[in-house]
């Protein structure tokens, strides 16, 4: 178990209330609120169509909610109404909060242009304006934590999916986010690549990190996580502790859900 | 017979090399023209209000459905009246030519920027969208993500495009010679006519214009494999 967070007199690391989304006629999010104690582990889990990604992109608007409040250490963002309905205010703010958020995509989204350790030092040079060769020294110690001393120098095509990912995971981590968003981090791997993956983010988990996790690794989910929400169909069916969750299921729809994927 | 083409005052070599630094310098102007407009065009299309991507429609579908030499007499008759009408309303009574040169890079920059258009908007779109994502999840402003993500990698895709539009632009400044503009084909043209030699007028300036594309063709072969750089690539060519 990742060590436990931080909940007594303290600020949410970060706080959903009542977030609605929609696609055209499709309402994704149906008034979903959430929250992630600084330190906390957090698995999103349910079947695709519930819901769960797109919680997760909401968090660091790379959806932009129709309605609902999403804070972020405590600071609100700020919407207003634009002509095609709800939008950010304040793009600055918006910039800042993305910057305190780190994301890891379940396609890596590495940038296809740039070596590896080009990859890691871009946003911190360019957006946080540190000088380069302290950036560099960074990104190599990133590198060693992830285990990619070696594929400094590489191009992300030349490298494995896993590679890939954990690449992806020290970009994110040299921006030092206070909230961390996994999408889906291991969906797109070979099985045996799987776990050199989940092993990173085990470490970060136990090294005290704020998580939100979309996963379909139940097993990776009941171990690391102090919080499990099953959404179903926009809304969260239920929430509970790993053990309540995954032992003692209330929902019948979560139930199904977890029998489904074997773990009942 | 190859006395004709000596330097000075008795043969046409400088006629001849001028006018093949005036095609170049008219090839590249019209080049950047079209490169600049081009992206104007092709970013209204692809994110503009709509009055700025009916516009940019417009332009392009006219543009390219109606011959380069078209745009050239019409810029060139039709623009000089509307800079004397234009000069009129400021009380400038006099009529207003405008010289061969910018018309030539104007028309010839317009057809390109046409052209150009479409290849840039192409490549544009061809970039996956994950890779703006991951830029915009890290904080990356707007302005950053272009210059450091999105024309780097758009540059991939647009580099063969936008090479066959240079060609097509080179190629197309010959058509600036209808307006008495001093370029390579008009200096041949002239050179023919008063030594009744076309043959060799002629030949010398389709070396001088192959010489011109086998060079760029290096050129952007060599920008496109640096624009690929990180790719893997199926095959090697």
């Amino acid at each position: 178990m990742p060590p436990a967070p931080i909940v007594s007199g303290s600020v949410p690391a970060v706080e959903v209330e009542a977030l609605h989304k929609r696609f055209g006629d499709n309402e994704v999010l149906k008034g979903v609120s959430l929250n992630a104690a600084e330190g906390e582990v957090v698995a999103l889990i349910g079947s695709s169509g519930s819901g769960k990604s797109t919680l997760l992109r909401c968090i660091n608007l790379l959806e932009i909610p129709d309605d609902g409040i999403v804070r972020i250490g405590g600071e609100q963002i700020a919407m207003k109404r634009g002509r095609h309905g709800a939008m950010p205010a304040d793009g600055r703010q918006v910039e800042r909060i993305r910057q305190r958020c780190g994301m890891v995509f379940q396609s890596f989204n590495l940038w296809t242009h740039m070596t590896v350790l080009e990859n890691i030092i871009e946003a911190p040079v360019h957006v946080l304006k540190q000088p380069k060769d302290q950036a560099i020294a960074k990104a190599e110690a990133l590198l060693a934590k992830v285990g990619l001393s070696a594929k400094r120098d590489a191009y992300p095509s030349q490298m494995s999916g896993g590679q890939q990912q954990r690449a992806a995971i020290a970009r994110m981590l040299a921006m030092e986010p206070k909230v961390m968003l996994f999408d889906e981090p291991t969906s797109a791997l070979d099985p045996e690549l799987v776990g050199e993956v989940l092993k990173v983010i085990r470490d970060l988990a136990m090294e005290g990190a704020t998580m939100l996790i979309v996963t379909h690794e139940m097993a990776f989910a009941r171990e690391v996580s102090h919080k499990v929400v099953f959404l179903h169909q926009g809304r969260i069916e239920e929430q509970g502790t790993p053990a309540e969750l995954f032992g003692n299921p209330k929902s019948e729809r979560c139930r199904q859900f977890l029998s489904r994927e074997g773990q009942r | 017979m190859l006395d004709l083409l000596r330097f000075g005052s008795d043969g046409w070599g400088d006629e001849i090399a001028n006018g093949a630094v005036m095609t170049l310098m008219v090839a590249i102007s019209a080049y950047l023209i079209g490169i600049v407009v081009g992206s104007g065009a092709a970013a209204a299309k692809l994110s503009g209000p709509a009055p700025l991507r009916w516009l940019a429609a417009l332009y392009t579908t006219v543009v390219r459905g109606v011959p380069a030499l078209l745009v050239i007499w019409l810029l060139f008759f039709g623009g000089s009246g509307l800079v004397t009408w234009v000069a009129g309303l400021f009380g400038y009574g006099g009529r207003v030519d405008l010289s061969a040169f910018a018309v030539g890079v104007a028309a010839v920059g317009i057809v390109s920027g046409a052209y150009a258009t479409e290849v840039i908007r192409g490549a544009v779109r061809a970039v996956p969208k994950g890779q703006l994502e991951a830029a915009r999840a890290l904080g990356m402003g707007r302005l950053l993500i272009l210059r450091r993500i999105l024309i780097p990698q758009a540059l991939r895709y647009a580099l063969p495009g936008l090479g066959n539009v240079w060609q097509m632009t080179l190629k197309d400044t010959t058509l600036v010679s209808v307006v008495s503009l001093a370029e390579l084909m008009r200096q041949a043209y002239l050179g023919m006519q008063s030594t009744r030699q076309p043959f060799l007028f002629y030949l010398t300036a389709a070396i001088l214009y192959m010489i011109m594309t086998t060079c760029s063709e290096a050129l952007f072969r060599a920008l496109s494999r640096r624009a690929e750089r990180g790719v893997r690539r199926a095959v090697a060519n």
